[in-house]
């Protein structure tokens, strides 16, 4: 009884006091977002949906886009942590600056970016023109895959991960400080251990981003089956119809879907185990 | 294991053992300019209002905070060095100087254990996995929590989180602890047992410490010396229980529960005191003045506590009565504190005899000289200044 008594309260509190006609755009917002993708599946054909998912153009763009994609995910990792960290550390105005920095390719059409990033790599820069020489080719590579993703995907770890570091701030810094830690050590026992949930959400988000990615990737990297050709470029193929039915297409996108919810669920379950 | 006595003349510590520090910081409008000594071993207790920069010191002892000027040694170790007006000096990091601070908040890693809490700092000094954790162990039963070790803070009591904290710290072997308000989130019966153990835990160890509080019970219980900080400046120093007696500034009477007076020496006007003979005067309150002083020559406090004070009938008469306003009534555990103005004077009376008084009313107070201790109150007048370190401070 004094359990139930205990677990209506806590069910009190956690409720709070939001107005209740609130519930009404919410669901709204929530149907905005499932409803689609329902409609996805009931045009599923589901007699041929084995051999479309199974067929080697399908599973060569899977597996292209997941290796692509975790590829992009340790580049941002790489430089993505050290990015947070010096955004959170540094001081209010710097961060903004910075901050608005890395918000500007979430905020730009993925596509421009792939403009860009072809301007900047291409034949014609001097930058292309130094690699080139070298005889280092980037644009419509895998590179180049990995380089667009990267550029997409970057911007949510870092700010996923630069606020769970500035929410925690340096006090258990300077205890470690305080008790003969070296800064390698801070950071690696005590720093991004307490910022491992924005780490987490920042790397799941950073993921996801890169296995979606498709505007950046047509423009800079192509559609070229096997190196470039990515899950979301075999979708855009197959639904134009160059020589595929729109079956296919519909079925890929739920072998996407099925991945990107796999993926998810794997890393809820690697958090449910981790300390709190 | 009691502190060496510690006379007057010896306050200045040598430069070879103990924490010797004289800083100056300037932040804004405010400015802290202080030295502070603690002879190896022992602890000193740091007292002052809220804003007067105790936590500041401790940030520059810590390495955390930087200063404008002046030098931290560390038994015969210069941490830091900065000449006047350099723009910069010698600093060492605070990972290399082996000094812990511990605040108010224990600041316990919230992702380890109790147990790996203690044992990160012995496997930062080079410990073994397993020789820490068997350091971690032996600390945690030495602060009474050796059953508690698996559990993480969150699951821990703020008494008990403090008592980790301790523990992670002393188990480093610091050369020197800092504790800034350890007890003040504690409530009173978990700060006692705390205080015990933090006293108990110094003494043992020999841990060179410094001790800011706003609880003189913290420092007669902890220190053997007593540093005041007001305003950003060291008012007064010595043995905590000389610094209580003889306060030299109204926050330090405050602090030690003192009526703290200051006034003037007079050529006596009164009769019954004889002739020749001086009077002290502040407001309506006279009293014989302190002996072997000419009249005019500086000012002195008077010093006595307020349950000395009584509050008589009819109109004053004889050695040590005057006229009183009472100011506020203040209700305490013990009864009721009456506040009075000119001069300002707190009496101490039984719960059941104030009810007779109140606000604005005029009372008739009386103390026996006897009862009253007086301290020269040059106004900026050190008591037991610790030699060239600090030199007394310029007047005005």
């Amino acid at each position: 009884m004094t359990v139930a008594a205990h677990g209506d309260r806590a069910r009190e509190e956690r409720a709070g006091f939001v107005p209740r006609v609130l519930a009404v755009p919410a669901v709204i917002g929530l149907a905005l977002l499932i409803l689609p993708l329902g409609a996805l599946v009931l045009r599923v054909e589901w007699s041929t949906l084995w051999t479309d998912v199974t067929s080697p153009e399908a599973l060569s763009a899977l597996g292209l886009s997941l290796v692509t994609g975790a590829v992009a995910t340790a580049v941002c990792v790489v430089l993505g942590v050290p990015l947070a960290l010096l955004i959170a550390r540094s001081t209010v105005r710097t961060a903004a600056v910075l901050r608005a920095l890395v918000t500007v390719p979430l905020v730009l059409p993925p596509m421009v970016g792939g403009v860009a990033m072809l301007f900047l790599f291409g034949r014609t820069s001097w930058l292309g023109g130094v690699l080139a020489e070298w005889g280092i080719r980037i644009p419509f590579t895998t590179t180049a895959v990995v380089l667009a993703q990267s550029f997409v995907a970057l911007p949510f770890l870092v700010l996923a991960l630069e606020g769970s570091l500035r929410a925690t701030g340096t006090g258990y810094e300077q205890a470690a400080a305080g008790l003969g830690a070296g800064r390698w050590r801070i950071l690696a026992r005590v720093t991004l251990p307490l910022a491992a949930p924005g780490l987490v959400a920042g790397i799941v988000l950073c993921f996801a981003r890169a296995i979606g990615e498709f505007g950046a990737t047509a423009l800079f990297a192509g559609n070229a089956p096997g190196v470039t050709q990515t899950m979301p470029l075999a979708i855009y193929t197959a639904f134009n119809g160059a020589g595929v039915t729109q079956g296919t297409a519909v079925a890929l996108s739920l072998l996407l879907l099925v991945t990107a919810v796999g993926v998810l669920l794997l890393v809820r379950a690697w958090r449910a185990e981790a300390p709190r | 294991m009691s502190p060496t006595p510690d006379g007057e003349g010896q306050a200045a510590v040598p430069a070879a053992g103990g924490l010797d520090a004289r800083v100056r910081v300037h932040r804004g409008g405010f400015a802290l300019d202080a030295a502070l000594q603690v002879p190896a071993g022992e602890v000193v207790a740091l007292m002052g209002p809220s804003g007067a920069g105790k936590s500041t010191l401790l940030g520059v002892l810590a390495g955390m905070t930087g200063f404008d000027e002046g030098h931290v040694r560390l038994h015969g170790r210069t941490l830091d060095e900065r000449a006047p007006g350099a723009s910069r000096g010698r600093r060492t990091p605070p990972s290399s100087r082996g000094v812990v601070l511990l605040g108010q908040d224990p600041r316990l890693f919230p992702h380890l254990s109790a147990r790996d809490n203690v044992a990160f700092g012995l496997h930062v000094h080079g410990a073994t996995k397993s020789a820490a954790t068997a350091g971690a162990v032996e600390w945690l039963r030495r602060v009474g929590l050796e059953d508690l070790g698996g559990r993480r803070p969150a699951q821990l009591s703020g008494g008990q989180q403090q008592r980790v904290a301790l523990a992670r710290a002393l188990a480093t072997q610091p050369a020197a602890l800092l504790l800034d308000e350890p007890l003040t989130s504690l409530d009173t019966e978990t700060a006692g047992d705390v205080r015990a153990l933090l006293h108990q835990q110094l003494a043992a160890t020999r841990t060179t410490a410094v001790v800011a509080t706003h609880d003189a019970v913290d420092a007669v219980a902890l220190a053997s010396r007593l540093v005041v900080l007001e305003d950003g400046r060291v008012t007064q120093t010595g043995p905590v229980r000389d610094v209580l007696a003889t306060p030299a500034t109204r926050f330090a009477a405050a602090v030690a529960g003192l009526n703290r007076v200051v006034g003037t020496t007079d050529a006596s006007s009164k009769n019954w005191l004889g002739p020749g003979a001086v009077t002290w005067r502040s407001g309506g309150l006279e009293l014989p003045g302190p002996e072997g002083v000419r009249p005019g020559t500086s000012s002195w406090a008077a010093v006595f506590r307020p349950g000395d004070v009584r509050i008589v009938d009819g109109s004053p008469h004889g050695a040590g009565e005057w006229t009183a306003r009472i100011v506020r009534l203040e209700q305490t555990p013990a009864g009721v504190r009456v506040r009075t103005a000119d001069p300002d004077v707190a009496v101490d009376v039984a719960a059941e005899r104030a009810a007779r008084f109140a606000a604005r009313e005029t009372i008739t107070l009386r103390l026996d000289p006897a009862d009253v201790r007086f301290v020269a109150a040059g106004g900026d007048v050190l008591i037991d200044s610790p030699g060239d370190a600090n030199p007394p401070l310029p007047p005005g």
